[in-house]
């Protein structure tokens, strides 16, 4: 069951995802060679909390930070601690918001510094994955069109795209169905309805597709230890065509 | 946050319980508490102790599963 969200529910979510917007805009003025990630996680986690809201992640089935700071290799799920950032890096920042009742679920992908050629075209094709999924979302549509769009760009381009890990609904809990892959054939599964909330999220691999788990039973890694970008926008699904909900 | 997919793992039933569950162990020696998936209901395949079956698990909750495939 795919919730539908009235007017009144996705502003909302609206009102968290802009806190969303508000704290990954802030973890890119933060991003620098020195940093630690534990650092980003601290003070995004108090900007939250000093509006009102709270970080959903953490908690989320013992997840035990407020954001995820995912550095080069680490796909997503990368726990903020002691690393500390370096010029070339990459970090995917990805956050959760609940402010009365509501959630949003937003991430980017930051470079430190100047970053060389093929990881720019990297960064670049996972957003342009993003923005076209969003571009083809509006009700009638079906779920895995805006999986397949997800695919044809990353592997257009010539990287890979992650299997293990998936988008997915959210609203009143992070997690909500549909499920929402970044692969697969068009035409498939539920057609989308005005008022249905999701949170798409590319996550591509510059090398292989394939990912570990690390044994902080979070940190997911890819298995050749190249390189992964992700971006995420929440966003309702209208008549005319998707509203972003964290900008 | 991205949804962890469920996993797809082998097993062996190891006891039937009341209402269509079972305890399955699991080839990597977790023991989960398992359902059977509803298209396998409808075409009323029987799962006895000691087959061997498919079973999908969250990889939040390693303690309960849905089987979704025996083998013969």
């Amino acid at each position: 069951m795919i919730n539908i969200r009235t007017d009144a529910e996705v502003e909302l979510i609206r009102d968290s995802g802009r806190l969303v917007a508000g704290a990954l805009d802030l973890a890119g003025e933060l991003v620098r060679p020195g940093i630690e990630t534990a650092e980003l996680d601290r003070e995004i986690e108090e900007y939250i909390v000093g509006n009102g809201a709270s970080p959903e992640f953490k908690g989320f089935h013992g997840y035990p930070a407020a954001i995820c700071a995912s550095v080069n290799e680490e796909v997503v799920h990368g726990i903020p601690g002691a690393r500390v950032l370096k010029e070339g890096d990459i970090i995917g920042v990805d956050v959760g918001v609940r402010k009365e009742g509501y959630v949003a679920d937003g991430a980017r992908t930051f470079s430190i510094g100047s970053i060389d050629e093929d990881t720019q075209r990297l960064v670049r094709v996972t957003k342009r994955a993003l923005d076209r999924a969003i571009s083809l979302v509006r009700e009638g549509v079906h779920l895995s069109d805006i999986s397949h769009a997800v695919q044809e760009v990353a592997e257009g381009a010539g990287f890979s795209i992650v299997r293990e890990l998936a988008g997915h609904g959210v609203g009143t809990e992070l997690h909500e169905p549909p499920e929402i892959p970044n692969y697969g054939d068009p035409g498939r599964g539920p057609k989308l309805l005005a008022g249905m909330v999701l949170a798409i999220e590319p996550m591509v691999n510059a090398g292989l597709p394939g990912v570990n788990t690390l044994a902080d039973n979070w940190t997911v890694v890819t298995v050749d230890g190249k390189l992964s970008a992700h971006f995420e926008h929440t966003l309702a699904v209208t008549a005319r065509g998707a509203d972003i909900l964290t900008q | 946050m991205a949804k962890q997919k469920g996993i797809t793992v082998e097993g062996v039933v190891v006891e039937a319980l009341p209402n269509a569950m079972f305890r399955v162990e699991l080839d990597n020696g977790h023991k989960v508490l398992a359902h059977i998936s509803g298209k396998m209901r409808m075409h009323y395949i029987k799962i006895l102790p000691g087959d061997r079956v498919t079973v999908e698990v969250s990889p939040y909750d390693w303690s309960r599963g849905r089987i979704t495939y025996r083998y013969k």
